[in-house]
């Protein structure tokens, strides 16, 4: 009985992991591989030639530049925002018993259980009278309070990891409440709120509907995507799609010791 | 002492403030524009989107695309997550693998099946070699309204069953195994322990994984685009069309009012749903 079991999970293993790399693979292989590769009949699994050539055409799109800068402009600032804002609010839930902390803790909950994005609609409108609309200002505020709470659960609990006697006894040899902080605490949860940041650029980086309705002329790389869907030549629309997601596989690796800490603390 | 007692309201104020502004006032700023008019408040602008030539269609593909994907994605997560546990070696690599995905944006995903699905992509070149076709065939067009759906649920699946995977896993690492030794030590099967135990205790993950992904699955907008383009409504992209298009704002809110009230609807289903029972720990 054993001996058919293992094997078969192992199967199931391994072609669980197929199903997810390979069409990244294929995406790659349409974008990337080769001159004709698009229009091909029938299609080679293979690179016929690993071509600069489609990238490199892919760059010159006009727009794509200044977009993939607008992009990292937004997701740079979403990451500041999200960090500046939601790190002092997980401190307090994690080290002060407080009045209102159980409701601050509900209505940061509250938001993650409500399509966010759609808050760009009526945004749009107030951001044209705030001189707001079309810039990566506005795009990167609605991006953080995507981000925020995130930001809020994750850090709380990564400062509950650390044990509060290290605070008091930095404390009792003479340092004052902010630099027990900063000297004590920051340099051990430093990593988780870095895990904290990329992922808020991630979602930053990754968010389509938000910023495509908040601009026009500076359009974030997913805007711009969605934009010339229509228009653009097919490889060219792989090789976005492709340069999309390596970014994302680099973060994803980079924090995912994080990922589940993350989700277990806020599912409670 | 007196500042210490200040300090944690000090500290969440920022975060309250900028929620406040960047969350609530644009919550109430939607209901207002979608119940305005220029004689005060009406329905008219719920009018303007219920005479809308694609309303019905997009409500219809927009749960026919929840009610299919989100139990898909449930099933699928589930299993991925009882096959985590059950891995020797290699639990790292798989691990990362199975959660690429999470860092995907929704277009890119669409975009990865539209290379595939397309009319001289990879899935009709596969089909060329196993001599079911003799030509590229299309299945993404209004022609063809069975395939692109199918083709929008194996995006989705593909794209977002990484989020309802790690809740999991997170939840299941909570777990103490103590209680299922002590249910094979009393006899129970693989199965029994599964059902009588695992699943009952992993309960507030599960309810926030369905929450979650019940709410992003009508929040679905660029997998539908890339893939279906505007052969394939939803009610996401019609209110992006009012929005952006016909500069209505106020049948865009319309929309993103039912939109609201949906994932609220469905949030408080599953709340009651999957509230502990009596003699279950909270």
């Amino acid at each position: 009985m054993r001996s058919i079991k293992q094997p078969l999970f192992i199967a199931g293993v391994v072609v669980l992991c197929a199903w997810t790399i390979v069409p990244i693979y294929l995406v790659a292989l349409g974008g990337l591989g080769g001159d004709q590769g698009v229009y091909t009949w029938p299609k080679p699994f293979w690179p016929l030639a690993w071509s600069a050539g489609n990238l490199s055409a892919f760059l010159t799109i006009q727009g794509i530049w200044p977009a993939m800068l607008r992009s990292v402009e937004v997701a740079a600032m979403c990451m500041g925002f999200s960090i500046a804002l939601g790190t002092p609010a997980g401190y307090a839930l994690a080290r002060f018993a407080f009045r209102g902390a159980n409701a601050y803790r509900l209505a940061i909950l509250l938001t993650r259980a409500f399509p966010v994005g759609i808050l760009a609609l009526p945004l749009a409108v107030s951001y044209v009278r705030l001189g707001l609309y079309d810039t990566a200002l506005g795009v990167a505020l609605i991006h953080t309070a995507l981000a925020l709470p995130f930001a809020v659960l994750v850090t709380s609990s990564l400062f509950l990891g650390i044990p509060r006697e290290l605070e008091e006894a930095a404390r009792v040899f003479g340092c004052s409440g902010l630099s027990a902080f900063r000297r004590v605490v920051l340099p051990l949860a430093l990593p988780g709120v870095a895990a904290t940041a990329i992922f808020a650029f991630v979602i930053s980086w990754n968010e389509v509907f938000a910023a495509a309705v908040l601009t026009v002329r500076h359009k974030t790389l997913t805007a711009f995507l969605l934009s010339v869907l229509s228009e653009s030549p097919l490889q060219a629309q792989f090789t976005g799609g492709f340069l999309l997601i390596v970014p994302s596989m680099i973060f994803i690796f980079l924090v995912r010791r994080y990922l589940f800490a993350m989700w277990g603390i806020a599912s409670r | 002492m007196r500042h210490l007692r200040l300090a944690p309201y000090l500290l969440i104020a920022p975060s309250l403030a900028f929620l406040f502004l960047l969350f609530f006032v644009p919550l109430i700023q939607t209901i207002a524009l979608a119940f305005q008019s220029d004689a005060g408040p009406s329905l008219g602008k719920f009018d303007q989107m219920l005479g809308d030539l694609d309303f019905i269609t997009a409500v219809k593909n927009t749960f026919g695309l929840a009610v299919v994907v989100v139990p898909l994605q449930f099933a699928l997560a589930l299993g991925m997550a009882m096959m985590l546990r059950k891995l020797r070696s290699g639990r790292d690599l798989v691990m990362w693998i199975w959660t690429i995905p999470l860092g995907i944006s929704d277009l890119a995903a669409g975009l990865v099946w539209l290379s595939i699905l397309t009319e001289r992509g990879y899935l009709n070149t596969v089909l060329f070699h196993l001599g079911l076709i003799a030509r590229p065939e299309s299945w993404l067009t209004y022609e063809t309204p069975a395939a692109l759906f199918f083709a929008i649920v194996i995006a989705e699946l593909w794209r977002a069953t990484a989020i309802v995977f790690v809740i999991l896993v997170a939840g299941v690492q909570l777990v103490p195994a103590e209680y299922e030794e002590a249910a094979s030590v009393f006899g129970a099967t693989t199965w029994q322990r599964f059902l009588r135990v695992t699943l009952p205790l992993l309960r507030p993950s599960i309810q926030t994984a369905l929450i979650l992904r019940t709410v992003l699955a009508f929040e679905t907008f660029a997998v539908v685009l890339a893939i279906g383009g505007t052969t394939f409504p939803v009610l996401i992209s019609q209110a992006f069309i009012w929005e952006n298009q016909n500069q209505d704002y106020g049948t865009a809110a319309a929309y993103a009012v039912l939109i609201m009230v949906i994932t609220l609807a469905a949030t408080l289903a599953y709340l009651l749903a999957l509230r502990p029972r009596a003699g279950e720990p909270a």
